[in-house]
């Protein structure tokens, strides 16, 4: 994005979204001649619904039907280069270049039907591709068009619809992609099945830091249907005809490896982050005013989150298939990967072959919600299937093996200054945290962020771990508050290096940091004796952010200091998703006794431009469900060696016994840009169930999650 | 060894080990791919088929132990032209986000909705006690559930 008041020169004019880096329109859209539209997006379906919306977008602007278009699943082979589809920032990447694209293509159209038709522009509408002339003629988009059309690169000369001549924005399309998930067909690449499958398994070390001593898989190699067992340093895998044949062969290996364990793992305490201060790169990223003005009223208040698993309900999944004869030394690859060409460049070195020979095509998997196993599950099928050339080769990881090995979401710790003054207004602010790196995906410079390429004889090491910057941020997403306060200081101590591998978790730090935010705004609200809502309001200057809060204040119709009654409580919390994106409050309505149940949560939203509001709701109830889940219930537990959560009893997540009712409403806002919905949810629904068990029983949560046990501990206090 | 199953009204021959898991006998041997493997053991629901009326998590049971047993999988629930009441609701709830879930939800809904036809929110909760969904669209789900029976009853 172009920054306000950037230093001379002036920056070269920009195109929207993903155009500016690939701007040749036939790489985004075909006109057919059979009446359909072919789109081409880089970015993937994750569960989200993205696909159905940069639909509609595309559709709105070339004024045709979107049952006309026809989407490409992405792929290396054509697709555009849209880097990694996540931070939520897929309408504003792709749905904006389509928008362009759209406009650009319809204008190319209707110029050369004013030619044929020998009518002026002006005198030109369309409906559903049939360009009629006022005075009479008509010609459709699938006879004007030729393979020359949209070969050139998008001008600046078009723009596209204003809001208030949206058709199809702005409207709950059905998603494209239910209909076959509910009659179960094929949907997945866990379903694909191609001639002559094999099935692989990987043996996955001991712990993260272990290395195989010895092995002698004789014995597995004659078991029945092993075709082949594949060893490289610590990189162990099976390949076999039947799943099950793999699946036992891949326990037999487990049975008779000999790992050497290597160096202990530290106790899992995300406080174990503070004894790393040496190793910290500290900096601070934000003041305001003077950081050192003293109030009437100190107060301070440590917050933590833990390891958080990913924990897809499928387990990552990946089909490979090396060549042979004269496709010697290429490979194709199909995966959920959330990022093909990063995923290629990374391949690439490993596998030591140029990036054109490597033919990567995006299939979905499930839900993601940020970096899991789906790109290491990749280069286990691609290592298997080098083995036995030829045949195709599909890796699924067992359960235990995405428990024990996805990139988890780093602990994090906040500590929170602030000081009031005698009106009780906040007049200091003060926020430090603690985290290790949100971001170890492939593409990452000077190295390769790949499970077995540590493994493997020859061991590619891992990129240094990165942090994604500011104004997004990483570990530093929402460290900044969005409350108007005179003087602040916040400072990101950042630890590259963790005991366990990290990454990108829905919200990345945004998680953990807006939660002990609001968690802290409630506990100063108390000490001035105000309520949380005006509180909140008081403090803040930013219309939109005052509007959510005021709507979910009305929805749960909060009445201004109110009181829990020892069992029963409500709690609020409000963030704008990295400080740029969507407004989101919440409040959570809880019932104690003994373990936390979330009874209800309200949110009210603000997405500006709502593209299919029904798919935006959606996206904000799992969001809320998830982080209620987080918040309550989960933790990646691990010991000296190892991880030891294995199964969905080590890691409960809230069941269908257990979710809460959930009302959400949107603020749409046609003229304001677009923004995605999937993450802004994580920090203010765990900040408004702290504040709602306080509210209710009196006693201050700060360590997530809200077990029984700190329940207990907490009532016992 | 060669076992014979019978699913959706059809009898099979699997070839495969009897302690198999059902599961792989049917994606890998008949090509009902709407049966998900999720976890192997039992725990979360994305693997759940009708047997004899009941659900049952295909991943925990050998294939040799269903011999006789009447199997039916989500394939079977309703064609794209006949789509079953629970399917429609679905659609229409838009009771999904990445959908890994729904056919092994969509199973353990017809089991319950055979045996009760206006099950109340509690009732289905229960019953759904066995199957996870990660996205969070519990809610539409539940909905989706009970404008099936509604539909079914005719209400």
């Amino acid at each position: 994005m172009a920054q306000a008041n950037s230093p001379a020169p002036a920056p070269a004019r920009k195109l929207p979204g993903s155009l500016d880096t690939n701007r040749r329109l036939d790489r985004w859209l075909n006109i057919n001649a059979d009446g359909t539209v072919t789109l081409y997006t880089g970015k993937v379906e994750i569960g989200q619904g993205i696909l159905t919306a940069v639909m509609q977008m595309t559709a709105e602007e070339l004024d045709i039907n979107v049952s006309r278009l026809r989407l490409k699943a992405a792929s290396t082979a054509f697709s555009p280069d849209e880097g990694i589809t996540s931070g939520s920032r897929s309408i504003q990447e792709s749905g904006l270049a389509l928008r362009h694209v759209a406009a650009e293509t319809r204008d190319l159209l209707l110029t050369r039907a004013a030619q044929k038709l020998g009518v002026t522009l002006e005198s030109l509408t369309v409906a559903d591709g049939v360009v009629s002339a006022r005075g009479g003629g008509s010609v459709t988009y699938w006879e004007l068009a030729t393979p020359d059309l949209l070969a050139r690169e998008a001008t600046f000369d078009v723009t596209a619809k204003l809001p208030q001549e949206h058709v199809v924005v702005g409207t709950s399309l059905e998603r494209v992609d239910i209909p076959n998930k509910v009659t179960g067909k094929p949907s997945f690449v866990q379903d694909m099945q191609p001639p002559g499958l094999l099935h692989g398994r990987i043996c996955r070390p001991s712990g993260p830091k272990a290395t195989l001593k010895s092995i002698d898989f004789k014995e597995v190699e004659q078991m029945p249907g092993v075709v082949a067992v594949v060893r490289d340093g610590s990189f162990l895998g099976v390949v076999a005809e039947r799943e099950e044949q793999a699946i036992r062969a891949e326990r037999r290996l487990a049975r008779i490896a000999q790992w050497n364990n290597g160096p202990d793992l530290p106790a899992n305490d995300p406080r174990h982050l503070l004894t790393l201060q040496a190793q910290a790169e500290s900096e601070v990223i934000n003041t305001k005013g003077d950081p050192a003005t003293a109030g009437a009223k100190q107060f301070s208040a440590e917050y933590t989150k833990p390891y958080l698993a990913h924990a897809s309900l499928a387990p990552s999944c990946a089909l490979a298939h090396w060549g042979e004869g004269k496709d010697s030394g290429k490979v194709w690859i199909w995966t959920h990967s959330q990022g093909i060409y990063p995923l290629r460049g990374d391949m690439a070195q490993v596998l030591g072959l140029p990036e054109h020979d490597i033919i990567i095509t995006h299939a979905e998997g499930a839900g993601c919600y940020g970096h899991n196993a789906a790109d290491d599950v990749t280069l286990d099928a691609v290592l298997l299937a080098r083995a036995v050339p030829g045949r195709p080769v599909r890796v699924q990881w067992m359960r235990e093996d995405e428990f024990a090995w996805e990139p988890f979401s780093s602990p994090m710790v906040v500590k929170l200054n602030a000081a009031l003054d005698d009106q009780g207004n906040i007049v200091n602010w003060s926020h430090e945290l603690w985290s290790h790196a949100h971001s170890t995906r492939p593409g990452g410079k000077g190295g390769v962020n790949l499970l077995a390429a540590w493994h493997l004889e020859k061991p590619l090491p891992a990129a240094k771990p990165g942090n994604p910057p500011l104004p997004g941020g990483g570990s530093h997403r929402n460290a900044v508050p969005l409350y108007d306060f005179p003087n602040q200081k916040i400072t990101n101590h950042l630890i590259r290096q963790s005991p366990l591998r990290t990454s990108a978790l829905r919200a990345l730090g945004g998680h953990a940091n807006a939660y002990a935010i609001e968690c802290f705004i409630d506990e100063l609200a108390e000490a001035a004796g105000a309520d949380p809502v005006e509180f909140r309001l008081r403090h803040l200057k930013d219309a939109r952010a005052k509007a959510v809060i005021e709507k979910v204040a009305k929805m749960a119709n909060w009445k201004p200091n109110e009181k829990g009654d020892g069992e029963r409580g409500r709690g609020i919390a409000f963030a704008r998703y990295k400080n740029l994106a969507a407004y989101i409050a919440v409040i959570a309505e809880v019932h104690i006794a003994e373990e936390v149940r979330v009874i209800k949560l309200w949110g009210a939203v603000d997405v500006g431009q709502a593209i299919n509001p029904d798919g935006v709701i959606n996206q904000i109830e799992g969001g809320m469900i998830q982080s209620a889940s987080w918040t309550l219930k989960e933790r990646v537990d691990f010991d000296k060696v190892g991880v030891t959560t294995r199964n969905w009893l080590d890691y409960p997540i809230l069941s269908f016994v257990e979710v809460p009712e959930i009302e959400v409403a949107l603020i749409n806002r046609p003229d304001a840009p677009p923004v995605g919905a999937g993450e802004g949810t994580q920090g203010p629904v765990s900040g408004a169930i702290g504040n709602a068990i306080y509210n209710a029983i009196g006693a201050r949560l700060r360590d997530m999650p809200f077990t029984r046990d700190r329940i207990v501990a907490a009532l016992s206090a | 060894m060669a076992l014979t199953i019978q699913v959706n009204g059809k009898s099979h021959e699997v070839q495969a080990d009897a302690e198999t898991p059902l599961l792989y006998a049917l994606r890998n041997d008949l090509g009902l791919i709407g049966t998900r493997y999720g976890c192997g053991i039992g725990q979360c629901g994305t693997c759940t088929v009708i047997i004899d009326g009941k659900p049952v998590q295909s991943c925990d049971v050998p294939v040799s132990a269903v011999v006789g047993k009447q199997i039916t999988t989500v394939e079977a629930l309703g064609s794209d032209a006949a789509m079953h009441p629970l399917q429609q609701a679905f659609i229409a709830e838009q009771a999904a986000q990445c959908g890994y879930c729904s056919s092994g939800i969509l199973m353990a809904a017809k089991a319950l909705l055979d045996v009760n036809k206006d099950p109340s929110d509690a009732d289905i909760r229960k019953a759904l006690e066995g199957n996870l969904c990660r996205c969070g669209t519990h809610s539409r789900i539940l909905r989706a559930i009970k404008r099936a029976a509604k539909e079914i009853r005719g209400a």
